[in-house]
């Protein structure tokens, strides 16, 4: 069945510039084709900036194309928006819902937008509740709903009078992988009932799943199609690196430097490699992997369009490189000591208990709420712990916190710089407030700038340039004083795969100047960078180790001995539902009904 | 082709605002608590009666006619009387804002008002930093000079020289409390901020948490967005009207004079400029921390300083006056004191009332050119 | 390269990234100079010619029953005073009533019959005059007015009269002292610096902590090593620098722009400025660190400035509200600094005055400031 529910043809769209001057007007999508059959999942992928957005708002009737055709459902979206808003389900990327308004309220609203018969509608709902499985919080704010559940419930709304076409914009953006993946059953299921679904994401493993993939870059479609066509394009080109004497992270910089590998990415203890075309993989040039094991495995979505992106970034990361040795030390850089943080009877974090050694990426990851925010923050020393106390660089948290956080550098996600000051500005301030002045601080920014290419931006304000030169800028400032201690919060959520490397390629490099790293993050590709995870579940550690240590750990719980095709994201779900399953059965209350 | 207005798009909408403007503490704030403050404000703090002025008193001179004069000076209720022969303290008290005047009478008083064809002279300084107080002084202590001198010639010790007397009457307020015009004046401010303040958030709120991209996203026609829009906080504004109204009468007894119809006809009327307003800048700014800045210099102060309340259109400089003529709560106050005070006086209810329709209704028109259904 | 001793950075460096950046986060962008700028010059045109309590431009009507010469005498002296705009003759007395229901007038004058005949025989002549008490204050104003008139007219009357040996035996002689021809402006002027550097600072001030809260800016700022109390100077310090920048502005207006007299010390003023303008930024600093967006500082400041404002003797004297609430407002630094500001510029106010009248002022900064940063450091977690 290839029934096409909505088309786009030689679809232009121009936003004019701030500026009003026509030169600076931007191109968001230029002459673009697409199609979104019937019971099927189109995905929309690409880098930032590429018009992902800007191609679902056209298709949802929220903005006219300055030239090309888009039909829904045979209707001219230009020519009659109205009744295309009948026959559309829309998501935003914020979700849409009324944060003041409960769950079941939001869905009595769309209900009688969209005129859903008074008959259909309890049976609607019983439906969509079922399948979002938030019967249990009808009553509860969408505001005061976990990421998850405020997404479920905004597809659930978009999904009142069953549309012809289901437009979803970056639904899994900081979700944790539980949800993430419920989510994607859901619609999923949703194409039997013969909906047509555009899922534009960042998460390329979502994007392998669908029917079709587009991805767009820079307003353009570099490829439409099946995505097992893109990925083929990579066929024996991908290969896993493992059993190398070197450091990973050092291994991996010189394999990114050497001619003919076009990327790579730390999966745990091993390296995995994507060699350009009419290439002889082998490990020749690449240092300290000359014992190495090169072992060719499937090749994913990303590999095709990290390939079709034109590579990864190169081995060396020029901040690094200016980066001060930190001196080798044997005291941990960071201590979690027994932390418990407590607000009124709620218990966040209980009894954390960890020590980092100069030099070593640890990474947080958890659901949503589960309590790794609350002890990353206690961490930094923007929470004191109710028992128990940390360090950070030596300095304990009670008494020293000013010198701890002295010794810190700090990035949040969404990159909290002032986005009203210009780059030059930000660069300025952070250095200041870290107590740099004069020379030292006009050498340090200068270099900055420099190496991390941000000259052209100086004068622009932060909170418009670039989402790549945000996070370069943002790191910047927050190693601006050369810390020994970095504090990483969902550092690339939402960031595309491009990016994301690029930052990693920074941290790679900063960790073998002797920087310690604490990250928490939603990512399992993230996830894999580390050298060690605690995972955190209902305030509780529940893992604690290596990735691979994990994997092997969660592969075995689940009864799968190929720990191998195991992956983090695999590791991590069957880590919770595991830590669901013990609580149940110790919970004694459950026992007595 | 969906139809311009369906009942139950209304209703959904309708009840959504409503639950959104009952859970939201600044709607509450807004709403309720700022109009209690006000009225309180202007029931108890701002008071234009000049009830007790504090007055210094120099008395040259010991004759029996000094002494009834100064007497009468401390006995009068408008003052309250320092008696000193200390010129520069008193002075000092002047430049200290201590007292608000100083009354001397000379040494050769009693000697000039007993010798016939010689007038003595009594000698008035006043504070003329706050020019409002002192033209009070000077009034009020020629008040009490003329009763005195009228009780003296009742005594028959003085020729009374005949002359104007003056009697004024001061109709629908006799006893001349500021409060009574204040508290109904100050409606219109609080009117005006429900209207204009609080609804100048609410598009822009809708904006910028992305809830208008889903909106538009379905259905929905402008005029249902609208008319649901506007409806919940016509109802608050009525309701906050009904508050203060019921202080005015119940707390600081304003008479009511006229008809409870008349009055929420009035309050109803002025609601639409106003509702229009906010409206129309939330859906022209998109932006919540700016539409309140906006909304607070072209609705709230304009209508606390240029609507007549306080300060007397007709003295403002041409220009002024000009501007006033576009402020709504001009002519919401005149009708609307004229209730409280007077009743129902329908060539000052009917005109006003129009004129406020008439603003609504451009208001709504402009409204509907910038709200469209885009992104773009 | 040695590794920084983090102890020993000097606090004043890292104050000094604060403030400009402070500065910066203010000035940089074009809305943010405009609300800086438009509303304090839309205030200060506004109530310096919109916020007179003098009545000009008075409506009159008036019903001859008399048709003498003192009623014609009288209603002249009226329309030749520059209070008066209109005095309109009327026939009836309901259509006195009518113009004062309607507002067409604000009073209303009946000259009875035999009125010229009863002053020129030096017999009282009763005026009776009706006012719109609607308007109160307008109607008190416009009688003291009228009574002005009648009085000179009794007094010229009498002069005549005098010749034939009969005299008043007292009059009253009213000056009036720091402004003797009682110019409004005068007074508006001197009270505009209080309140509009005070409306200004305390915006920028409420805005700066909530703002980083909402942009989520607070918490990397909280993560590097300033202190509580240096983000908070940091913090006080472009609001200070905008407040003073703000009364240097109007004082040089009122001084060369509207001709008031600047009688007393310059020094004396500005020194009770500083402890003004410190009030006002911990009152500032207080709502915002109790708020979480920059609505609710906004919301916060207008909960403030509205009875600051209408509680400080600027709209209507502060004697007369009740004793309770006089006490209560005795906390309004605007109240203090407003005696301060007409004293210094129109009665030369000596230091004792002054200083009295900055006791308060020190003693509310030093409170609003340290609630503001006890607040400060409780709303961290």
């Amino acid at each position: 069945m290839t029934n096409i529910v909505a088309s786009a043809s030689n679809i232009t769209k121009i936003f004019d510039a701030e500026s009003g001057r026509k030169d600076d007007a931007i191109t968001a999508l230029d002459g673009v084709d697409f199609d979104v059959r019937a019971g099927e999942i189109t995905g929309l992928v690409g880098p930032d900036g590429a018009g992902k957005t800007t191609l679902i708002r056209l298709l949802a009737g929220l903005m006219t194309p300055n030239d090309g055709t888009i039909l829904v459902d045979g209707i001219d979206v230009s020519a009659d928006p109205e009744s295309v808003y009948q026959r559309i389900g829309y998501m935003p990327q914020r979700f849409g819902l009324y944060e003041d308004l409960s769950v079941q309220e939001n869905l009595d609203l769309y209900a009688d937008l969209r005129d859903l018969d008074r008959d259909e509608r309890q049976d609607t709902f019983a439906r969509l509740l079922d399948f979002t499985d938030l019967h249990r919080f009808t009553s509860r704010l969408a505001g005061n709903l976990s990421g998850g559940m405020k997404q479920k419930l905004g597809l659930a709304c978009a999904l009142i009078n069953t549309p012809k076409l289901l437009l979803l914009d970056e639904p899994g953006v900081g979700v944790d992988p539980v949800s993430r993946r419920e989510l994607w059953k859901m619609v999923k299921d949703l194409t039997t009932e013969g909906i047509g679904i555009v899922w534009s994401t960042a998460y390329l493993d979502e994007a392998e799943a669908c029917d079709h993939v587009h991805l767009l870059n820079q307003g353009q479609k570099l490829f439409g199609g099946k995505p097992d066509v893109l990925t083929g394009s990579v066929k024996d080109r991908v290969f896993r690196l493992d059993h190398f004497d070197g450091n990973k992270r050092e291994v991996l910089a010189s394999a990114l430097n050497r001619e003919g590998v076009r990327d790579g990415t730390i999966q745990g203890d091993a390296i995995r490699l994507l060699f350009a075309e009419n290439i002889i993989p082998d490990v020749s040039g690449i240092s300290g992997a000359e014992n190495g094991r090169l072992t060719p495995v499937a090749p994913r979505f990303e590999d095709a369009f990290i390939d079709i992106l034109g590579g990864g970034p190169d081995g060396q990361s020029a901040l690094a490189k200016d980066y001060r040795q930190i001196e080798a030390t044997d005291q941990p850089q960071i201590v979690a000591d027994r932390m418990t943080k407590k607000f009124g009877d709620f218990t966040a974090a209980h009894d954390m208990n960890f020590s980092i050694p100069r030099g070593e990426i640890f990474g947080l990851l958890g659901p949503n709420g589960a309590g790794k925010s609350t002890t990353f923050k206690m961490l930094c020393g923007l929470l004191s712990p109710t028992e128990g106390n940390g360090s950070v660089a030596g300095y304990d948290l009670r008494h020293s916190r000013a010198d701890a956080r002295g010794a810190l550098g700090y990035m949040a996600q969404k990159f909290s710089l002032y986005g009203e000051l210009s780059v030059r500005q930000n660069l300025e301030f952070f250095a200041g407030i870290y107590g740099l002045s004069g020379q030292t601080a006009k050498g340090r920014i200068e270099a900055m700038i420099d190496t991390l290419e941000l000259r052209p931006f100086l004068g622009s304000d932060a909170g418009g340039i670039p989402l790549g030169f945000k996070q370069r800028l943002a790191l910047c400032c927050a190693v601006m004083h050369q810390p020994p201690v970095l504090f990483l919060d969902e550092p690339t959520s939402g960031v595309d795969p491009t990016t994301r490397r690029e930052f990693w390629q920074h941290i790679n490099g900063l960790v073998e100047k002797g920087v310690t790293v604490l990250v928490t993050t939603h990512f399992m590709e993230e996830a894999e960078y580390c050298d060690r995870i605690a995972l955190i579940y209902r305030a509780e550690t529940i893992a604690f180790g290596t990735p691979d240590d994990l994997k092997k750990e969660a592969s075995a719980m689940a009864g799968k001995e190929d720990a191998a095709h195991f992956t983090m994201e695999d590791a991590f779900i069957a880590m919770i539902e595991n830590a669901d399953i013990v609580r149940e059965n110790s919970d004694p209350a459950k026992e007595a009904a | 082709m969906a139809s311009a207005l369906s009942s139950r798009r209304l209703r959904a909408l309708f009840t959504k605002e409503m639950l959104q403007v009952l859970r939201d503490p600044s709607t509450i704030l807004i709403a309720v608590f700022l109009p209690i403050m006000l009225v309180f404000l202007f029931g108890y703090g701002v008071s234009l009666d000049t009830s007790v002025v504090r007055l210094g008193l120099i008395q040259q001179s010991s004759g029996s006619a000094s002494r009834s004069l100064a007497a009468s000076y401390a006995n009068s209720p408008y003052f309250d009387v320092t008696q000193s022969n200390d010129k520069e303290a008193l002075f000092a008290d002047l430049t200290a804002g201590r007292i608000r005047g100083i009354v001397t009478i000379a040494s050769d008083f009693d000697r000039r008002y007993a010798a016939s064809g010689k007038t003595a002279q009594i000698e008035i300084v006043t504070d003329g930093s706050n020019p409002s107080t002192a033209n009070f002084v000077s009034a009020y202590a020629q008040g009490v000079h003329a009763q005195w001198l009228a009780s003296q010639s009742a005594e028959g010790k003085q020729t009374q020289s005949g002359g104007i007397q003056v009697m004024p009457q001061f109709w629908y307020n006799t006893a001349l409390t500021s409060r009574n015009f204040l508290v109904p004046g100050s409606f219109a401010v609080i009117l005006t901020m429900i209207g204009s303040l609080l609804t100048a958030l609410v598009v822009a709120r809708e904006w910028e948490r992305g809830t208008m991209e889903a909106l538009i996203a379905t259905p929905v026609t402008i005029p249902e967005f609208i008319i649901t829009k506007m409806t919940p906080y016509f109802i608050l504004g009525l309701i906050a009207a009904t508050i203060c109204t019921l202080m005015a009468v119940f707390i600081f007894d304003v008479p009511f004079r006229g008809s409870i119809l008349a009055l929420y006809i009035l309050y109803a009327a002025f609601l639409m400029p106003a509702l229009g307003q906010g409206l129309l800048i939330s859906a022209a700014l998109r932006n919540q921390f700016v539409a309140s800045q906006v909304a607070l210099l072209t609705a709230f102060l304009p209508a606390f300083l240029l609507s007549g309340l306080i300060f007397e259109i007709s003295s403002m400089p041409r220009w002024i006056q000009a501007i006033t003529y576009a402020v709504p709560a001009r002519y919401l106050i005149p009708p609307l004191q004229s209730l409280f005070l007077t009743g129902n006086v329908w060539p000052l209810l009917l005109p006003n009332i129009a004129i406020l329709l008439g603003f609504g209704s451009l208001f709504f028109v402009l409204i509907f050119r910038v709200t469209r259904k885009s992104l773009d | 390269m040695a590794a920084p001793a983090f102890t020993h950075w000097p606090a004043w460096a890292r104050m000094k990234a604060l403030v400009i950046k402070e500065l910066l986060a203010i000035l940089r962008d074009k809305k943010g100079r405009i609300t800086l700028v438009a509303p304090p010059i839309l205030q200060l045109v506004l109530f310096s010619y919109a916020s007179t309590l003098a009545v000009e431009n008075a409506d009159i009507v008036y019903l001859d029953r008399d048709g003498g010469a003192a009623t014609a005498e009288l209603v002249q002296r009226i329309q030749g005073s520059p209070n008066f705009r209109s005095v309109t003759r009327v026939s009836s007395e309901k259509a006195i009533e009518k113009a004062i229901d309607e507002q067409d007038a604000i009073a209303g004058i009946y000259f009875p019959q035999g009125f010229s005949a009863d002053l020129k025989a030096g017999h009282p002549a009763p005026l009776q005059i009706v006012y719109d008490g609607r308007r109160s204050n307008a109607s008190q104003i416009v009688s003291s007015y009228l009574g002005q008139i009648t009085t000179s007219l009794n007094m010229s009357l009498n002069a005549a009269r005098q010749d034939k040996g009969m005299t008043t035996p007292s009059e009253i002689i009213a000056t009036n002292a720091f402004n003797p021809n009682l110019e409004y402006l005068w007074f508006v002027l001197p009270s505009l610096i209080a309140m509009i550097s005070a409306i200004t600072t305390l915006s920028v001030t409420a805005q700066s902590v909530a703002r980083e809260r909402e942009l989520g800016t607070f918490d990397q700022l909280m993560v590097t090593p300033l202190r509580v109390h240096e983000i908070l100077i940091g913090k006080s310090i472009p609001p200070f620098l905008v407040g003073l920048l703000n009364s240097t502005i109007f004082i040089v207006a009122a001084v060369f722009v509207f001709d008031v007299p600047l009688q007393g010390s310059l020094i004396l003023l500005f020194g009770a400025i500083i402890f003004y303008l410190l009030s006002v930024i911990g009152v500032g600093l207080f709502i915002s660190s109790l708020s979480t967006t920059q609505q609710q500082a906004f919301l916060g400041t207008f909960i403030f400035i509205t009875p600051a404002v209408l509680l400080s003797g600027y709209a209507s004297p502060i004697d007369n509200v009740p004793y309770w609430l006089e006490r209560i407002a005795l906390a309004n630094p605007i109240r203090h600094f407003i005696v301060i500001v007409q004293g210094v510029f129109l009665k030369a106010m000596p230091l004792i005055e002054v200083l009295a009248n900055t006791v308060p002022l020190i003693i509310i900064s030093i409170f609003t400031l340290s609630a503001a940063a006890w607040l400060f450091r409780h709303r961290m977690e």
